[in-house]
């Protein structure tokens, strides 16, 4: 039962979807405040190969406190990353779309993260701690449910805790509708005494701490090594994502775990001969051609305003010209 | 005391074209500081990269191999980004550029010598190639007001898999499927040799070859300053990119500019497709560790928003950040870290997005101003 194709493609979807599932959190905090990020991809790798490097080099007791470590770690590079798009796009309001892209350069698979990967001597050798299912194999093996909810890493069940946290914090708390308030209305906020300035940063910056732990999920999880440009475009689809959520978390939850099914339907319909036209072909290419509909969809006729796109999404904030 | 940032009620010319400069010189030092943190020594780097790049022999010649494509993905996102639509998917508009001109480069070619026929017709099907695949973010943000930088960039995923797809998953017309190496490793068909684009040789340096391509590039950047600088069109373009609300009140259509703006940046970004099959891969390249790896759309956005979207300046950047390619795929290995050229070509364009605010805004320190100011005893 448990070898079944649906169930095969939920948990692996799980499995998959947790890094862009992260990644697609920390995004939309950054764009519920305002700020465009298209650095992701960049800030995952820096994360991912500092995640990894802590795991290896860093010695501590137990193995469940360096792999804890390397989470910090992981999202402290992310949100260093984070700041220079920052500081750039709110203290100095450049562009936010070069900046993002320059981020994604500077850190990405031909930057930074391959630089600290060549220099720190990280490549092709295996993690020398990672994150194991976090159940007993009796429960992983309860049937339908066991690999699905039961079989996941410890990294799974805190992507669920950030969720329900981050539902309750736009929702229910003060910071989290003042940010809401922030990214439709600068100006209406600034008036009301909320400093513009400073829930943007917070928030690009937590963004990023979410991207830098969405990457250290490959290298300490899912792929436990460090090779060059180990995220594979998953920052571009977890932007991709945050629309296709129509940026609600709840729903990035389900988008992440639909992608990440759609990344496993190819070698698992493989392995079981099953041909489905050119599968590779659209089962890759399926979340961006999804992504391009659902973008035409939300921006038809306002439709964007009241589906939940940030009214004031890319756009710098200055008082006097407000 | 604190900085504010006030908007310049007029910008110095000589500001212009200092901030470039400058932001590449700054970039240089702050990435030499990357270099001394981890251990490496900045001045024999740079030493190392400017021969690689510019004196060894063949070395220009490499780097204007480098910098072709950049050229055209350079001023095919300068053409849009001038209209402020970011146009951020000339990757895929290049991918199919090299698609739609290998293909006909295949179909037409044949013996003998390069042929101007078959050459223009491939000049021509990658331009068409190009510019439908940019004319898909365009139409939806002409008719349905979707943001073209995120179709543009899914796109690009979309274009990248359909090229892996041509060579490496199916047997398409562009794949070599005779032959013992087509069995052991998937390529692409090989152009026929009347359909190759020729070079000339400059006797330096041992041989400098000048790709065709680059003539092309140098011509579309010409084209583009004309159309830009001296025609209605360039001017109605100009004015939408500075206010879209003066444009429409003014009764330039803009739905129009939007489709014809997204179609001339993907057809020079897609002539740049044609350029890399026929100028030197000689075939559709479609290995995801070939041409994929070498992200010559995004780095041609670097390209455009260094050169500050002028055509010329444009060229010349290229050059310059393919020089910088170029000397990162020779030096690569050894005690020249991979990254190093991503993370200068990053900080270049930190630096110039920073300058750019400097161009714009004037800084002031001031120093803040105690509530009450005590009174000057009277003498």
């Amino acid at each position: 039962m448990n070898n079944a194709l649906v169930v095969v493609l939920l948990a692996s979807g799980v499995a998959y979807g947790t890094p862009l599932l992260f990644a697609s959190l920390g995004e939309l905090l950054a764009e519920r405040s305002g700020v465009l990020n298209l650095g992701v991809e960049g800030m995952m790798l820096v994360g991912a190969v500092m995640g990894f490097w802590t795991v290896q080099r860093v010695h501590v007791g137990s193995g469940a406190l360096a792999l804890i470590l390397a989470l910090v770690v992981a999202a402290f590079s992310g949100a260093v990353m984070a700041a220079i798009h920052a500081f750039l796009v709110i203290t100095l309001r450049a562009n936010q779309i070069v900046s993002g892209l320059a981020l994604t350069i500077f850190a990405g698979a031909v930057g930074l993260s391959s630089y600290l990967g060549s220099d720190l001597n990280l490549a092709d050798v295996p993690a020398s701690r990672t994150f194991h299912p976090f159940f007993p194999s009796t429960m992983q093996n309860w049937p339908i449910v066991g690999p699905i909810v039961f079989g996941q890493t410890p990294l799974v069940y805190l992507s669920w805790a950030c969720v329900v946290a981050i539902v309750y914090y736009l929702a229910r708390t003060r910071p989290g509708l003042n940010v809401r308030a922030v990214g439709e209305a600068p100006g209406a906020a600034d008036a009301m005494g909320i400093s513009v300035t400073k829930y943007r940063y917070v928030h690009t910056l937590v963004g990023g701490a979410f991207a830098g732990v969405a990457g250290s999920t490959f290298t300490l999880a899912l792929t436990p090594q460090w090779v060059n440009g180990i995220t594979g475009g998953a920052g571009w689809i977890a932007i991709a994502l945050v629309i296709f959520a129509f940026w609600r978390p709840e729903l990035c939850l389900v988008g992440a775990y639909f992608f990440g099914a759609l990344q496993a339907l190819a070698p698992e319909l493989q392995a079981r001969n099953i041909s489905l036209g050119p599968t590779e072909l659209w089962t890759n290419a399926l979340p961006y051609a999804a992504t391009v509909v659902v973008l035409v969809l939300v921006s038809w006729r306002g439709a964007s305003r009241r589906l939940g796109a940030p009214a004031a999404l890319g756009v710098a904030y200055v008082r006097e010209e407000a | 005391m604190r900085l504010t940032i006030e908007r310049r009620l007029d910008q110095p010319r000589w500001l212009a074209a200092v901030v470039p400069v400058v932001s590449v010189a700054a970039a240089l030092v702050l990435a030499g500081i990357v270099l001394l943190v981890t251990g490496h020594d900045p001045f024999s780097s740079y030493r190392k990269l400017f021969d690689a790049a510019f004196v060894q022999t063949g070395s220009v010649g490499q780097t204007l191999i480098a910098a072709t494509p950049l050229a055209f993905t350079g001023l095919g996102a300068a053409a849009a980004f001038r209209m402020r639509l970011y146009n951020i998917g000339g990757e895929g508009q290049l991918y199919m550029g090299a698609i739609f001109g290998s293909g006909i480069g295949l179909l037409l070619g044949g013996a003998g010598g390069a042929s101007p026929g078959v050459i223009a017709a491939m000049v021509a099907a990658g331009c068409v190639g190009g510019a439908l695949w940019a004319s898909i973010p365009g139409v939806l943000r002409a008719f349905f007001g979707t943001s073209e930088i995120l179709t543009s960039l899914m796109l690009n995923y979309v274009a990248g898999y359909l090229l892996t797809y041509l060579i490496f998953q199916s047997q398409s017309y562009w794949r070599q499927t005779k032959g013992f190496n087509a069995t052991v490793f998937p390529t692409g068909k090989p152009l026929p040799s009347n359909a190759v684009w020729p070079a000339w040789n400059v006797h330096a340096q041992g041989g400098i070859p000048i790709p065709l391509g680059a003539f092309f590039a140098v011509l579309a950047g010409l084209v583009l300053w004309v159309l830009y600088k001296r025609t209605r069109f360039g001017f109605e373009v100009q004015v939408l990119g500075d206010s879209e609300g003066a444009a429409r009140y003014a009764g330039v259509p803009v739905r129009r500019k939007i489709l014809a703006v997204m179609a001339i940046s993907g057809a020079v970004a897609g002539l740049g497709g044609a350029s890399q099959v026929g100028d030197f891969s000689h075939a559709l390249d479609g290995d995801p560790n070939g041409l994929q790896k070498q992200a010559y759309g995004y780095s041609g956005i670097v390209v455009a928003a260094l050169g500050r979207y002028n055509p010329f300046a444009v060229l010349l950047v290229a050059l310059l950040i393919g020089g910088l390619d170029n000397a990162g795929n020779t030096l690569q290995g050894a005690d020249f870290p991979s990254g190093l050229v991503g993370v200068i070509q990053g900080i270049i364009l930190f630096c110039a997005l920073g300058g750019e605010v400097l161009v714009r805004h004037r800084l002031r320190v001031a120093r803040r101003v105690a509530a009450t100011p005590e009174l000057e005893p009277v003498a």
